[in-house]
């Protein structure tokens, strides 16, 4: 992990000197591989807070012992992101001025504030149950808040691309909800890989049922996230304006077309959903983690489409004109994304790991036994 | 009223004295220490802002009939006034105005015109810039404020006309009235730095000399100007109507 961090550091240096020139991202792309791998990161990190949300807005008991881990893994998640966004910018040395000059028209800005208010109430979250001194009572209200709290969160980063008017891949109120419901199986999935992961490694005992039940709400939200998926489609080829950008989606866009259909729906819906609800003998474990991982898969190919592909298929300025220029208007943008935007991704992930991993041997996070009570 | 709505481009003031420059903090100033190393300091009153009039909205209008198949005189220009000619990858490369050729699917027919920042009155890139580098002035320009992009590129994403470009190599030999910067965003500023001394935007000025007098340059707010009474005597419209964003540039016989 410290290698990967170190690559991503040195990755961060070298663009930073020769400009971004260096990378695979350009005038038409100018979102690339990192904001993928940062919006990844930042849903999953609103979605880990899912288990401890479920012990204490929603009182199921049997998930309290979990609670701790899923605000660690929710912090961490949310740092690694942050520092892939912040570290691709264009001038990351005036991050003081993005924390000290505001235009609170900005969704950037608003975001700005949500990153920190949530790091701010996760923490408190984890303090009000990890401190003997505080009473149990607490709890639950910090609890709703941090709830709610990821809630707009989430909207917020959905309201990025739902907002953007200009772009016929965007501008969609259906992007809100749909990343809340891609965060609610993303970062459950996140969560149970790292759950049993821990478990393993420490060689702690869990029980398989409250991995399959776990799992089994896993499927639940694959199935939520689908229909939003399917809803952003179906409600774009209803309108005859849209089909230019759901024909590239759809059938025609190369890449594009093989992500959404075989990432996000095949691999990361209908393959996890058959795995979860169908009847199997493998056990729990082994189940949760295949299906954990095909959903993460299709969650970034999910991410992939709608960051690159959005860009990728021109802006129509003229709408039912075909337009040339020297600039690639009306032409469908390449993306080669360089090593520098793969390895800086991949330290985002390295740090939230490595991150979550100390935590969880330095502090009191996980229970030692947990496995089933008649085993 | 914030700082900014004064905002002028360095500029070297006639009679420059150490007193007045440092007594008004008024006055903006533009020092090249060496090649490629720029100090500048911004104004910031009414004075020293005289070319940001509130009562005036800079615009452009673009007659298409008039703009000739193949001539890049405007585009020429620009490069020539503002120092962006890249010398990169094409698709890194920042065009702050291109020729577009928009063809009509059904008859074929091709019209040419030049696409810059349309000075939006409703900018996008404006709503979504987080540390507010990007901005109108009060007289309708949009401009980025380079000492405060941090490069987030969300007024790239943002813009319906794609008329940012992102500086993604490093930048040397600048133009002290245009200053670049690696890893800003940067457009048309319709020669801000000329207008401000009552002259005419680059563009304008060569198609004027090539003889076309395709565009015509302007305060939309005067209805004596040249502008108003070529809006006022035949159609125009704007880019991506649809959007509402009212912006100060206008196309003819399109």
């Amino acid at each position: 992990m410290l290698g990967l961090i170190a690559v991503a550091a040195w990755s961060v240096l070298y663009v930073e000197h020769n400009g971004h020139a260096v990378t695979g991202m350009n005038n038409q792309i100018v979102w690339g591989l990192p904001h993928v791998f940062a919006i990844i990161l930042i849903v999953a990190a609103s979605g880990a807070l899912n288990v401890a949300s479920i012990a204490s807005v929603f009182d199921r008991k049997a998930y309290k012992p979990l609670s701790r881990l899923s605000g660690i893994l929710a912090i961490a998640l949310l740092v690694g992101g942050l520092l892939v966004l912040v570290l691709d910018l264009g001038r990351p040395d005036r991050l003081l001025v993005a924390m000290t000059t505001f235009n609170f028209s900005s969704i950037f800005t608003w975001n700005i504030l949500l990153y920190t208010g949530f790091m701010g109430i996760v923490g408190m979250y984890l303090w009000v149950q990890m401190d003997r001194s505080v009473h149990p009572k607490f709890v639950k209200p910090v609890g709703v808040l941090a709830f709610v709290w990821r809630l707009i969160l989430t909207t917020g980063t959905g309201s990025i691309f739902g907002w953007l008017v200009a772009r016929p891949g965007y501008d969609a109120a259906v992007m809100a909800p749909m990343f809340i419901a891609l965060s609610f199986s993303l970062g459950l999935a996140v969560f149970l890989i790292v759950l049993i992961a821990l478990y393993r490694l420490d060689e702690r005992k869990i029980g398989d049922e409250i991995i399959a039940r776990l799992t089994h709400l896993l499927g639940i939200f694959i199935a939520a996230a689908m229909y939003f998926a399917v809803l952003q489609h179906v409600t774009n080829l209803y309108a005859a304006e849209h089909s230019g950008i759901e024909r590239f989606i759809l059938r025609e866009g190369g890449i594009f077309t093989t992500l959404f259909w075989w990432g996000q729906i095949a691999l990361g819906g209908l393959l996890p959903l058959a795995l979860i609800f169908g009847k199997h003998p493998s056990n729990a474990s082994s189940r949760a983690i295949v299906a954990s991982i095909l959903v993460i898969l299709g969650a970034f190919a999910q991410l992939y489409v709608i960051i690159i592909g959005g860009q990728a298929y021109p802006m129509e300025m003229f709408p039912g004109y075909e337009i040339t220029s020297s600039f690639y208007d009306g032409a469908i943008a390449s993306y080669s994304p360089s090593f520098f935007e793969l390895s800086l991704g991949v330290g985002g992930v390295a740090v939230a790991i490595l991150a979550t991993g100390i935590a969880a041997k330095v502090l009191r996070i996980l229970p030692t036994n947990l496995a089933d009570k008649k085993t | 009223m914030s700082p900014k709505d004064n905002f002028v481009l360095p500029d070297l003031p006639e009679n420059p004295s150490r007193r007045g420059f440092f007594k008004s903090g008024a006055t903006a100033v533009t020092l090249t220490l060496a090649p490629g190393i720029t100090v500048m300091a911004f104004g910031g009153t009414p004075a020293s802002a005289a070319g940001a009039d509130a009562g005036k909205r800079w615009g452009l209008l673009i007659d298409v009939n008039k703009c000739a198949k193949d001539c890049t005189a405007c585009v020429t220009a620009c490069k020539d006034e503002n120092g962006w000619e890249g010398h990169g990858d094409p698709e890194q490369n920042s065009q702050w105005i291109r020729k577009v050729t928009m063809r009509n699917k059904s008859t074929g027919h091709e019209t040419q015109m030049p696409v810059m920042c349309q000075h939006c009155e409703e900018p996008p890139c404006v709503d979504v810039c987080p540390t507010g580098a990007s901005f109108k002035r009060v007289d309708g320009i949009v401009l980025v404020d380079k000492h405060t992009c941090i490069g987030c590129r969300y007024c790239m994403m943002a813009c319906p006309f794609k008329a940012r470009s992102f500086v993604h190599e490093p930048v040397n030999n600048q133009k002290p009235h245009a200053p670049r910067g690696q890893g800003t965003v940067e457009s048309c500023t319709l020669c801000v730095h000329r207008v401000d001394e009552g002259r005419i935007p680059a563009c304008v000025e060569a198609c004027d000399t090539a003889g076309h007098g395709a565009m015509i340059f302007g305060d939309l707010n005067d209805p004596t100007s040249d502008i108003s009474k070529a809006l006022a005597s035949y159609p125009s419209v704007a880019l991506r109507p649809d959007l509402d964003l009212n912006p100060g540039v206008r196309y003819a016989n399109l």
